[in-house]
C-alpha cells in the first residue's frame, strides 16, 4: 500500500518535473539577467538622461542583460540607498558611489574585489588600462574595488580681464604660491569689490585642503586607510597659508567662503581665482561673461590635488551570472569612446589614456584645450581623503580647517586636536 | 443579559480604536522603544556584529563636545527664535485684522514664506547672505557698509540663521493669531473703550488673555519646530563653520548617514525625545493652569 503510495508519488513528482523542464527549456534560451544600478549626480546639468542613453545603447548591444538604472539622488543619498537596499535583501548589483566610500563598504561586507571577479587576462589587463591615480581611491589590502567613473580634480579658474585690469599677463597663471599671493595682492580692490581669489571651506573642505596638504608635499592619510597625518608639520603649514591667504595677505575673504555661491562669486568677477571641480567647467564655460583661463594649482613644493568623484562598485550579494553581466556593462561604460563622450558632455575627465586618444576627444581638446587641464594635472593628483571611519575622520578635519579660518583655533592646535580624534578612531583598524 | 450587552459594547469601542492604536503603535511606539534599545549596543558591521554596551553610548555622549555645542546652539536658537516670531505674529494678525485697503494682499505676503519649502527658502537666503554679491551686502553697499561674510563667521552664522527662520515661521503663527483674533467679540474693545481704557492696556488686559490658549498651541509648535527644522542647515552650511550653526537633529542626521553610527544616532534621538517630552509637559501643566479658556 505504502510502497504503491510512494511509487505513484514518484511517478507524479518525475512527470512535475519533466514538464518544469520543458517549460524552463524556451526560456532558459532567452534569459535575461538583471541588473539594478544605482547612481549618483552630483553636478548640475543633465546627466540622468546622459546615463539613461548610455544604459539604453548598452542594451541595444546586449539584449540578453536588462539594466535598470536608479538615479540615487546626491553622493550620500546613493550610499544610503544602496547600503539599505542590501539589508532589505533587495540589493542592486552594482553602483556609482564615492569613491571615499570605499572603506564604509568594506566594512560592511557589501563589495567584491575586482581581482574576485576578472578571469581572464583581458580582464586584468583592462584593470590596468585606466590612469594609475585615479586607481589610489580605488585600491587597499591589495585588491581593485573600484573603477574610475565620474572623476574630477580641482583645478583653479582664472579671470582673464581681471589680469590684464590688474597688468598681469593673462596667459600665465600663478604657478607657485608666492605668485598667486603676489598676483592675488594686485587682484584684490581695496574697496572690497573685487578679491584676489576664493578657496571653498563648506561642502567639501577636507578635498580643498588634501590639495593644499599634497602641494606642500604631505598627503593626509596612508594606503590602508588606518592612519592620518593631520599634524603633521607640512600639513600644518598648509593650513596657515590657507589662513594666510585671508589674514596676512588680506586676498581672500576672511572666514569660511561657502562652496554652493562660489561658482556665481566668480561669475559676477567678485574673485578673480578660485579654486574648483573641473565639473564645473562646461557651467562655466557657458555662463562667462569675460575671458577666463583654467589651470593647474600652483605648486609649493610641488604640484598636487586630489582626486574625486565616483567609482563603480560591485555588490557581493550576486550571483556569477550576474557577476559577468556587471562586468560588461561596466566595461562598456568606462569604454574609451563612451569615457570620451562622458567626458565632453560633464566636464569630468576622461578616466584612460585611451580616452583621450580618441578622435572626439582630440579634437574637443584642440577646440578648447582647458579641457585637458584636470588630466595633466592628474600626474600630480593623489587619493581624496578617505578612511575607516571615513565620516568622523573627514567631519574632525572640517571641522580644524573652519576652526582656523575662522580664528577659533591656531592651525597647529585644531589639526592636534583633529589628530587625536581620528588617531583614536582608527585605533581598532591597526 | 447585561453583561454580554455590556461586553459587547466595550468590543465595539476596542474595534473601533483599532486601526488608529495600529497606526501609533506601528510608527510612533515602537519606534521610539526601539530606539531605545537600540542606544544601548554598539555600532555593529559585517566584520564586528553589534554588541550590548548598556550605558556606553551616553558615556561617550556626555564626553562628546560637538554634543554639548549642539545642545547649547540649539538653546539659543530655540530662544531665538520663539519669542520673536510669536511677537511678529501677532502683530501682523493685529494688523491685517483691522480693515485697511489692501488686506488680503497683505495676508498673502505674510503668509507667502510658509508656504515655501524650507530648502527652496534656505536657497533663496543663501544668495541674501552671501557676500559681496547677497542683497544683503548690495544693500549695505549703498550705504557705504563693507560686506560681511554672514554665513562664514561663526558669530553671525547662528543669528542669521535665526532671522531666517523667524521670516519663515511667523507668517504660519499669524494665521493662529488672526483666527483667533476673529473670534473675539467687538463689543469688548467698545466697552473697553468706553472706559478709557487704553490701546495697550486693552491688549495687556483684554487681548493678549484671550489669546493664551491660541499662544499655548503656537508655543508648544515653536518648540517642536526649533528642535525639528534642520532642512536649512543641509543647503546653508552644513553644520559648520566648526558646528558654530549645527543643531541637534542635524547631529543626528549625520551621526546616522554620514557616520553610519545608527547606534550613537539612536541615544542622541532618545535625548531629544526626552527634552521633548519634558518641554511639552511642562507647556501643559504650568501654563495651562494660567489660561483662561472660554
Amino acid at each position: 500500500m505504502l510502497n504503491r503510495f510512494l511509487k505513484k508519488l514518484a511517478g507524479t513528482a518525475a512527470a512535475v518535473a519533466l514538464t518544469a523542464m520543458a517549460l524552463a527549456a524556451p526560456g532558459a534560451a532567452t534569459a535575461k539577467t538583471d541588473l539594478t544600478m544605482y547612481y549618483p549626480v552630483a553636478v548640475g546639468g543633465p546627466l540622468t538622461s546622459i546615463i539613461d542613453g548610455m544604459v539604453a545603447d548598452f542594451m541595444k548591444e546586449n539584449p540578453d542583460v536588462n539594466v535598470k538604472a536608479i538615479y540615487a539622488g546626491n553622493y550620500n543619498d546613493a550610499r544610503i540607498k544602496a547600503l539599505a537596499a542590501l539589508k532589505s535583501g533587495q540589493p542592486a548589483q552594482l553602483s556609482v558611489m564615492f569613491s571615499i566610500d570605499l572603506y564604509e563598504l568594506i566594512e560592511q561586507d557589501a563589495i567584491v574585489a575586482f581581482d574576485d571577479v576578472v578571469k581572464t587576462d583581458a580582464d586584468k589587463a583592462w584593470l590596468k588600462s585606466f590612469y594609475p591615480t585615479l586607481m589610489e581611491n580605488g585600491t587597499t589590502a591589495g585588491k581593485t574595488w573600484g573603477i574610475p567613473f565620474q572623476r574630477s580634480t580641482i583645478v583653479m579658474y582664472y579671470n582673464k580681464d581681471a589680469f590684464r585690469a590688474a597688468g598681469l599677463d593673462p596667459e600665465k597663471a600663478p604657478a607657485t604660491w608666492q605668485e598667486l599671493v603676489a598676483a592675488g595682492k594686485k587682484l584684490t580692490k581695496a574697496d572690497g569689490s573685487q578679491w584676489g581669489v576664493m578657496i571653498p571651506s563648506t561642502g567639501y573642505p577636507y578635498w580643498m585642503f588634501g590639495a593644499l596638504a599634497m602641494q606642500n608635499g604631505q598627503t593626509l592619510m596612508n594606503g590602508a586607510g588606518n592612519a592620518t597625518y593631520f599634524d603633521a608639520p607640512a600639513t600644518v603649514e598648509a593650513l596657515q597659508f590657507w589662513k594666510d591667504l585671508g589674514e596676512k595677505y588680506g586676498v581672500m575673504p576672511k572666514g569660511t567662503i561657502e562652496w554652493g555661491t562660489l561658482r556665481k562669486n566668480f561669475l559676477e568677477g567678485k574673485t578673480a581665482i578660485m579654486w574648483h571641480s573641473t565639473g564645473n567647467l562646461t557651467k562655466v564655460k557657458t555662463n562667462a561673461k569675460f575671458d577666463f583661463g583654467v589651470a593647474m594649482l600652483p605648486a609649493s613644493k610641488r604640484r598636487g590635488t586630489p582626486t574625486g568623484g565616483g567609482n563603480f562598485y560591485i555588490f557581493k550579494k550576486t550571483t556569477p551570472e550576474e557577476r559577468v553581466a556587471a562586468m560588461k556593462l561596466i566595461k562598456f561604460m568606462t569604454s574609451p569612446e563612451r569615457s570620451a563622450e562622458w567626458s565632453m558632455k560633464t566636464g569630468y575627465m576622461g578616466i584612460s589614456p585611451a580616452s583621450y586618444q580618441t578622435q572626439k576627444l582630440q579634437d574637443y581638446v584642440k577646440g578648447f584645450p582647458y579641457a585637458a587641464v584636470a588630466r595633466d594635472q592628474l600626474e600630480f593628483a593623489t587619493a581624496e581623503l578617505s578612511t575607516f571611519q571615513t565620516g568622523r575622520v573627514r567631519k574632525a578635519l572640517d571641522d580644524a580647517i573652519q576652526a582656523a579660518l575662522t580664528g577659533a583655533k591656531s592651525p597647529a592646535e585644531a589639526l592636534g586636536e583633529a589628530q587625536a580624534t581620528a588617531t583614536r578612531l582608527l585605533k581598532p583598524y591597526k | 443579559m447585561t453583561v454580554s450587552r455590556d461586553l459587547m459594547r466595550h468590543v465595539h469601542g476596542w474595534l473601533l480604536l483599532t486601526p488608529a492604536a495600529i497606526l501609533l503603535i506601528a510608527f510612533t511606539h515602537y519606534p521610539m522603544v526601539a530606539t531605545l534599545i537600540d542606544s544601548f549596543y554598539s555600532k555593529g558591521s559585517a566584520i564586528r556584529p553589534s554588541r550590548f554596551v548598556g550605558l556606553g553610548n551616553y558615556d561617550s555622549m556626555m564626553a562628546d563636545p560637538i554634543f554639548w555645542k549642539v545642545l547649547v546652539n540649539n538653546m539659543w536658537f530655540a530662544l531665538g527664535t520663539i519669542p520673536v516670531s510669536i511677537a511678529l505674529a501677532i502683530s501682523m494678525a493685529m494688523l491685517v485684522n483691522q480693515t485697511l485697503p489692501g488686506r488680503s494682499f497683505l495676508r498673502m505676503a505674510y503668509f507667502t514664506p510658509t508656504i515655501l519649502p524650507m530648502i527652496a527658502v534656505a536657497n533663496i537666503w543663501l544668495f541674501f547672505y552671501s557676500p559681496y554679491i547677497g542683497l544683503i551686502d548690495q544693500i549695505a553697499g549703498w550705504f557705504g557698509l563693507p560686506g560681511h561674510n554672514w554665513l562664514g563667521d561663526p558669530d553671525t552664522v547662528l543669528p542669521a540663521i535665526i532671522v531666517m527662520t523667524i521670516w519663515k515661521e511667523a507668517g504660519f503663527f499669524m494665521i493662529f493669531y488672526l483666527a483667533a483674533l476673529q473670534h473675539i467679540p467687538p463689543e469688548l474693545r467698545e466697552a473697553a473703550r468706553l472706559e478709557g481704557a487704553t490701546r495697550w492696556y486693552f491688549f495687556r488686559r483684554v487681548l493678549f488673555p484671550l489669546l493664551m490658549p491660541t499662544t499655548l498651541f503656537v508655543l508648544i509648535n515653536a518648540v517642536l519646530n526649533s528642535f525639528k527644522l534642520v532642512d536649512h542647515l543641509f543647503v546653508l552650511t552644513k553644520g559648520g563653520p566648526d558646528n558654530a550653526s549645527n543643531l541637534l537633529l542635524y547631529y543626528i542626521f549625520e551621526s546616522a548617514f554620514s557616520y553610519f553610527d545608527t547606534n550613537y544616532a539612536a541615544t542622541l534621538t532618545v535625548v531629544l525625545l526626552a527634552l521633548l517630552a519634558v518641554m511639552a509637559l511642562a507647556q501643559f501643566f504650568v501654563l495651562d493652569r494660567r489660561i483662561h479658556y472660554r
